[in-house]
């Protein structure tokens, strides 16, 4: 299951017609203690860069655009609850939404593992 | 990931004044540092931009250092702040004309929160007056230093000297065991009580110590100079009670604590009233007046505010931040000026300027953050209570 990310620090895991996204943990220490977390409504279409979520840290409110266009399947419920969850597991337990994948040549400009992580090495 | 800055303590704000704490990459004038800037990195810290120095703004982590403060003790460094003082016949006297308190009858070390006003009664800066004997000290905010030198210069008569100590570092020792902690380490200075000052020594270094701050705790402030700052931070947080915490908990804990901040809560189009900050002015100067201000002022006591400060409650977990507007129904009645989550109380918290018609505790009002409407409460603060210490 491929795993790409953009230089938004969002992940994003293709499984077959869907994806899931979340953002990275140098996003998640970046933004320090996260206290709540907009998710979209299910069978929200979103467009690539477009505005998908909110994360509200103690310090300040910062949009997460989606990574590619597509509809809003599901969100992770768990993050009302225990928004934290994006600071414990960012890339695991504390995942965003999972969403169609609209357009799988969009898929093609985001970065791989290696790549991202020379492009955070780099900031 | 996009929008508002990860190092932004708070919006931008939406007001006209220019003095905000925001640095714009643009036109922003190069960083300094502050005199522990390598301390405070090899601590940890992530530093940003505020009020024209690289500042930490966190170490471990903001609710981390909020929660340290509120039950043990945190070491801020607060350096950027302008310690200034005047002094020359009559200083108090001529201070006076600049501030709505008393200056002249303030005892050798007692200090007062005071303000700069203009003429119109818009706050230039608030600032706390120390009587420390042979001048009158003062401490201003860091973004705003340089106006309120500027204006002190331009107000005061000639004979009046004007001291910047831009070589003396400020600390901030905050928290419950902040008392203790410093009675170990220089003895004596444990028995100052809120909102008194003086001069102690430790291992021959010479401190300036008042017992006062911006958390909403008990704690201290120690001035001491530049060379002496980081064997003293050292040795503060040698003290196992003690961590050192950066401007993001100082934020978080001055708005539990409901303390306004200049550059949001408090701009020049904002008087002393609306801020319901009047217990900052004279009773007897009321009256009598001859201060910048005074009549503005007086106007807003006589005839009412358009809008008042007040403090507000959110349920949930979504917080209202900087520039949202309040609502009453469909009536706009307001806006806010500070806003996040609460560490403590483990729900958002704002403060914001309305209608005096919706200022009372327990209104209903919402809050519109991204074409939401929040339920809000007005609310009474501190949110969190002033935990002082005012003698045993």
């Amino acid at each position: 299951m491929p795993r790409y990310f953009t230089d938004e620090h969002e992940w994003i895991d293709v499984e077959g017609e869907s994806a899931t996204v979340g953002i990275t943990d140098y996003a998640q220490e970046q933004l320090g203690d996260i206290v709540f977390v907009e998710l979209p409504d299910t069978g929200t279409q979103v467009e690539k860069g477009g505005e998908a979520a909110v994360v509200e840290s103690v310090k300040a409110a910062s949009d997460v655009y989606a990574p590619i266009t597509g509809e809003i399947m599901e969100t992770n419920s768990a993050l009302e609850d225990d928004p934290a969850l994006v600071n414990t597991s960012p890339e695991e337990e504390g995942w965003f939404f999972r969403m169609t994948i609209g357009d799988s040549s969009e898929l093609e400009g985001l970065m791989d593992d290696k790549a991202y992580k020379t492009f955070v090495d780099s900031l | 990931m996009n929008g508002a800055p990860f190092w932004c303590v708070c919006l931008p704000a939406t007001g006209t004044d220019d003095l905000s704490d925001e640095q714009t990459t643009e036109e922003a004038p190069p960083l300094e540092q502050l005199p522990l800037d390598a301390w405070h990195r090899a601590e940890g810290a992530r530093m940003v931009p505020f009020a024209g120095y690289e500042m930490p703004i966190q170490y471990e982590g903001i609710v981390a250092e909020h929660e340290w403060t509120r039950t043990s003790a945190s070491l801020f460094d607060v350096s950027h702040m302008g310690q200034l003082s005047i002094s020359g016949e009559n200083a108090a006297h001529e201070l006076e004309k600049l501030v709505p308190g008393a200056v002249t009858s303030l005892k050798e070390g007692r200090m007062r929160y005071s303000m700069l006003l203009t003429e119109a009664g818009g706050v230039i800066d608030d600032l706390m007056i120390t009587n420390a004997g042979p001048h009158i000290a003062l401490v201003v905010n860091g973004a705003t230093k340089w106006d309120d030198i500027a204006h002190l210069r331009e107000h005061l008569p000639d004979h009046i000297t004007l001291t910047h100590y831009d070589d003396q570092a400020l600390l901030a020792l905050q928290g419950p065991k902040a008392g203790e902690v410093l009675e170990a380490l220089i003895p004596g200075a444990g028995e100052l009580t809120f909102m008194r000052a003086g001069f102690f020594s430790w291992d021959g270094v010479p401190l300036w110590v008042s017992r006062a701050g911006y958390t909403g705790e008990d704690g201290f402030e120690i001035s001491v100079h530049a060379d002496h700052v980081s064997k003293l931070a050292d040795a503060l947080v040698a003290d196992d009670r003690v961590r050192p915490a950066g401007l993001g908990a100082r934020d978080s804990l001055r708005l539990e604590a409901g303390l306004p901040l200049y550059g949001h809560d408090l701009t020049t189009q904002i008087d002393p009233v609306s801020a319901g900050l009047t217990f900052a002015l004279s009773k007897k100067r009321r009256d009598i007046g001859g201060w910048m201000g005074h009549q503005a002022c007086l106007t807003r006591l006589t005839e009412g505010s358009p809008t008042v400060r007040v403090g507000l409650t959110l349920e949930g977990r979504m917080p209202a931040r900087e520039g949202a507007k309040i609502f009453a129904g469909e009536e706009e009645v307001g806006i806010v000026t500070s806003g996040g989550f609460s560490p403590s109380l483990g729900h958002p918290i704002a403060m914001g300027y309305v209608k005096p018609a919706h200022a009372g505790d327990g209104a209903e009002l919402e809050i519109e953050v991204r074409s939401k409407r929040l339920p809000a409460t007005v609310s009474p603060m501190p949110f969190v209570p002033h935990r002082y210490f005012r003698g045993s």
